[in-house]
Formats: C-alpha cells, structure tokens, sequence
C-alpha cells in the first residue's frame, strides 16, 4: 500500500488502533467523541474558517474494503483467475454496518445476489435494459452516495464561506455540489443526486436525495431503489482524520433504515493532488467492443 | 428554465444598458474593483455563462473591422443568429431535419453577440483569425490522417468501432478541455474559491478543474492527463492559470493541436459585478506559427438558475445506435 506508507507513520499508527476500536465498540462512536484510550482529543475542534465554521478542505480517503462489499467478505479469487492471478481477488474486510448486515426485504435479497453473479456482464444492445446488468463501477458511472465516499480513490472538499461547498472524487471525474441551508427539492434524479447541508456543531449534515436508481452500493451487488435516501454526517476527529457515518434509507428494499460507518484520512503526501481517472476509454471495450466492424476490409 | 433564461437575459440588457460591462477588450474599467473574500483573494465566485454568437475567428464580410458601430453590430448579431437557429425550415431534408434538435434545447444567449460588439473573439492576431499553421511533421500527419479517416467514416454514418468517434461523442472530454469556448449549451462555469484554491466547474462534462493559487510546483512532466495539470496565481485583481502536461492523444486538444508542445495560459478578471473577462492565449510552435488570444466574457447567472449534473457516457445510447447502424448498413451491402 504505497498510499499509506506515504503517511506519517505515528498517524497510520493512531489510526489503526481508532479504527480497531471502531469495530469493536462502534457505540462509542455514536458522537463526535473518541473512546478513551485513543490519542485523539476527547473533543476535538477543528480549525476554522472565516465564517467560523470548521474547515473539511482537503483530500481525504477511506481505507475501508467497503467497495468489495459493505457486509463482512472473506478473501476470495476475482471474477477472472484465468486471466489476473491474484491481481484482480477480493480482500477480505470487517462490515462497516451498524448491526453488520444489510436489513433487506426478503424479497430484495434475491436481486442483490443476482447483481453480484452478473458483475461483470454488459447488455447495451436495447436503450431500454441498457442498464440492467453489471456493476456500474465497471462501467465507469459516476458512482453515487455513499459509494464514492469509499472508492479506493481520494476525493477533495473545496470548502470556501459561500452557500456552496463542492466535493469533487478522483472516480471518473465526478462531482456534486451540497447546496447549504437549500430548500428547494432536487429538480429532477442524477447519479451523484441532489445534496443539501447543514452544520450540527462541528458536523456537516449532508442530506442525499434524487439519486439515480441504476448505482450500486459495492461489487457485491447491494442496490438500493428511485427511493433512496442518504444522510451523511461528516465529523473532524483530528487533523488527519473525520468520521464519516451514512444513514441509508429506502423502503422498496431495506425493513429500516442502517448505518455504515469509518473513518476518512486526510492524504498528506507532499504536494498530493486529485489526479485524473477518467474511466470512460477503460470500459468501452466491455459496453461496445462487441460492435465493431468484425471483417477485415 | 426558459423564463429564467429571459430574466438574465433581461439583467444582461440593463448591465450594458448602463455601462456596466467592460467596452474594452481585455481592460478592467479602473472605477470596479472585485470584491474580496475572507482571505484576501478576489472573489470570481458564481455561476457565470460563456455564450455568445460572436464568432471565433472574424468572418470574411466584415472586412477588417475589429468592432462595429451600434448599427452595424445590430445587422451582424441578426444575421448570426438567423444562421444558428435552428428553428428555420429552409435548406432542404437534411438540414431540417438536423434542426429537430431545435432551439428549445439550445441556450438562446448563444443568439447575442459581446456586450463590446466585437466581430471575432480573437484579439490577437489583430486580424482576428488563428495564425497560419506551423508545417506538421510527417509523423504527426500520419496521426492527423488516421483520425481524420476515422471522422470519416463516422460522418459518413459508418463507424467501424467506437475509436471512430471523437472524444466527446465519446464522453470522455467536452467543454471542460481549455480553452472554454461556448457551444450550444451548458455553457455555465461555476466557480468555488478556498483557502489557497480556485476551482472550476464546467457544467459539461462534470468534472472539476482544481487549481491551486499557493505556489506549489506543477506535476512531473512524465505525468499528463486529458485535462492538462493547471496553476495558478494572482496578477492584480486577475486569475492567471497556466495549462500544460496534456495526455498525449491526439484530437482531444483544439484543432488537434499537439499535446506535446500544446500549452494555455488564461486570465479570469471580474470586471463588474455580473462579469468576468475570460482571455487565453494558446501557444504549441508545432501546431501555429505564433500564439494567439482570444477574450470571451462571462455573465454571472440569475441565482435562480443553478447548475445542474451533466451526465455523459451513462447514458450513452447513441454510440451504440451509430455501431448497430453501421453494421446494418454493411449487411445491406452500402458502404
């Protein structure tokens, strides 16, 4: 992991042992505060702006396996062995649930193994299935809230004191903009949806709606409907670190609504950047190569 | 969405009603000065909108005028605008039907020529027109001839691959490459300022152009992306941005100018409340024979009006329709 290594060591190291903890007594977690044992502030404040309100700028990651699956994965063999050896495999990784499983309607479950047996399969030949199959992360879709938060790519908050406060991921370029103390309701669905913020305290409240139905949560397959609802709590919990937690709602799939949580870190390699990963020329081959003109001329 | 259209529309009349968009090209009338934010940077913040029937490069039938009287720009913004609407029905089956995609879908500020009636975007040469081309080495004509075949076929409604079509049928760029040139929609830029960043927004195709104003070095030669790697600073009251490090593909750059030696460089000035002096002046020795500026304002949107996600590639159909096309047409034996 060359992204780690680049962090300073006794960061990574306070790090995993708060992120060890996490796990095993999430309760604690239910607040800004840090458990006691953890070399963090009981009650850490952030710096702040000229507004006064604390400063999220940055470029921040998760180092969750959560993309694999949000539920507990083992370790296992990637979709083509034959091809990637243990290049393409799957870690293994702890669910970031709280309650560790997704509370799906029993008729919903079905649907989510389907999506994880047809991962890595594409129909675009009829507009109207065009979306069916596949994981849109393989497709190259902007990938929807809460998934970006826990691609294994950075993303930057670019944070100033207007209404307006802009995340922008690495993931094919995606971005979207939370919409400060924003009444009006989201105009129409998109994929990265309609966000609206609010600060509870040191908190940022992002609340998600109009997303598209089409994203996924993970390679697993886990879905959710048109009716999705997100909020997502965004804490600073050091300089280096936030705590990120989402509420996801949706009663077309789930019994309740659950919570996934872990924490971000902030990437601190010396003049570290967003990079481009413009996925787009890497998927095509798999949506349209099947197309092409197939005789020489 | 229309009748917002019409208010800023509206609010553009009365601004230059009442002077208050720079007349000149490229010079901040002195009496404005930008506001600021917290931090001391001028503030570019907003949505702003870069459309305009001003063409590029000065057309022919106005001579050598670099601006025209009240007059004169009356019948020249009513001619262009005559050509670019596509609400008309003359010019035969094709034409009309190209123009289905009509004026409902298009930004009608793209009918308006500048505030400052000039007759290119072009400032420099003072010709208005692009620099002769530099000779193209054998190498990179032999890339030209390729992606021109290519562009071809796909015109001629016979791509044989999805390589045929152009970065942007493809999704992949659009009018988020610099430089920003208006087109017939999205044409809304917005701009976020923080601490030691300003970042813009192109509508289309969502992505975020990052540009640190800190003074940190630019990426490594060795690493090059579709959209260049950009810094920045402050000159006055004026963003400088500096482009270069573009991916070496050819035909995402204007004019598929040569990612190699291709580099930009553009000013964002505030002028008035409601506009930015956007100018950028492009250079690649292998592509024109000098460099060549062109200033393009930026209207600042009726807050009613908020960006909104421009989805691309997700919703791709038409790629495949024109692969589907093509192979039907082949099977029919018309090629």
């Amino acid at each position: 992991m060359p992204l780690r290594r680049a962090v300073p060591f006794l960061s990574v190291a306070a790090a995993g042992v708060f992120a060890l903890l996490w796990f095993v007594s999430p309760s604690l977690f239910g607040q800004a505060r840090a458990p006691s044992g953890v070399q963090l502030p009981a009650s850490y404040r952030a710096p702040r702006l000229a507004d006064g309100r604390p400063d999220l700028n940055g470029i921040w990651q998760a180092f969750v396996t959560a993309n694999w699956n949000l539920e507990d994965h083992e370790a296992q063999a990637g979709p083509h062995p034959e091809l990637s050896g243990a290049y393409g495999a799957q870690p293994a990784g702890q669910s970031v649930i709280e309650g560790n499983e997704i509370p799906y309607r029993p008729d919903a479950l079905a649907k989510r193994n389907a999506n994880f047996q047809n991962r890595l399969k594409a129909d675009v030949s009829e507009d109207k299935t065009w979306h069916a199959l596949g994981d849109p992360e393989a497709k190259c879709y902007m990938p929807g809230v809460p998934r970006a938060t826990y691609m294994p790519f950075p993303f930057q908050i670019v944070q100033g004191t207007s209404q307006y406060v802009l995340f922008a991921y690495e993931f094919t370029s995606a971005t979207r903009i939370v919409r400060m103390n924003w009444q009006q309701e989201a105009p129409t669905d998109s994929w990265m949806g309609w966000s609206r913020g609010r600060w509870e305290g040191d908190t940022l409240v992002v609340d998600v709606t109009g997303q598209r139905e089409e994203t996924w949560f993970d390679r697993a397959g886990n879905y959710h409907s048109d009716a999705l609802h997100v909020v997502e709590r965004y804490t600073p919990a050091s300089p280096y670190h936030m705590l990120y937690e989402a509420t996801i709602e949706d009663p077309k799939v789930f019994t309740r609504p659950w919570k996934i949580r872990f924490p971000l870190y902030r990437r601190m390699e010396t003049n570290v950047q967003l990079l481009e990963f413009k996925c787009v020329p890497f998927t095509e081959e798999l949506l349209f190569g099947k197309f092409r003109k197939q005789a020489a001329r | 969405m229309r009748h917002r259209v019409l208010v800023v529309f509206a609010g553009l009349v009365i601004a230059v009603a009442v002077g208050l968009v720079s007349p000149l090209a490229g010079q901040a009338p002195k009496k404005y000065n930008a506001p600021k934010t917290p931090w001391g940077d001028p503030d570019l913040q907003g949505v702003w909108n870069d459309a305009t029937s001003t063409p590029l490069q000065r057309p022919a039938n106005v001579g050598e005028k670099g601006t025209l009287s009240d007059e004169e720009a009356e019948e020249f913004q009513a001619s262009l605008a005559h050509e670019l609407s596509r609400d008309r029905r003359d010019g035969g089956n094709a034409a009309d039907v190209n123009r289905a995609y009509n004026e409902h879908w298009m930004d009608a500020r793209r009918l308006k020529i500048t505030a400052d009636k000039r007759t290119s975007l072009i400032v420099d040469p003072v010709d208005g027109r692009i620099p002769v081309l530099a000779t193209v080495s054998p190498e990179r004509q032999k890339i030209r001839a390729t992606r021109a075949e290519a562009a071809k076929r796909f015109a001629a409604g016979l791509p044989e691959d999805y390589t045929d079509m152009s970065w942007p049928v493809r999704c992949v760029v659009r009018t988020d490459v610099p430089p920003y040139l208006p087109t017939i929609y999205n044409n809304n830029f917005q701009i976020f300022q923080s601490p030691g960043y300003v970042t813009i927004a192109p509508e289309m195709i969502h992505s975020a152009r990052i540009i640190p104003v800190d003074g940190r070095p630019r990426l490594h030669k060795n690493l090059r992306q579709w959209l260049g790697d950009t810094r920045g600073r402050w000159e006055g009251s004026t963003l400088v941005v500096e482009t270069a490090n573009f991916r070496l593909d050819e035909g995402v750059l204007f004019q598929n100018a040569n990612p190699a030696t291709f580099k930009i460089t553009e000013r964002f000035t505030r002028v008035a409340s409601d506009s930015i002096n956007y100018e950028f002046t492009v250079e690649d020795p292998t592509t024109w024979t000098r460099p060549w500026t062109a200033l393009i304002p930026w209207t600042k949107v009726d807050p009613g009006e908020q960006m909104f996600e421009y989805a691309c590639h997700e919703d791709n159909f038409d790629i495949v329709h024109f692969l589907t096309g093509a192979r039907l047409r082949e099977q029919k034996g018309e090629r």
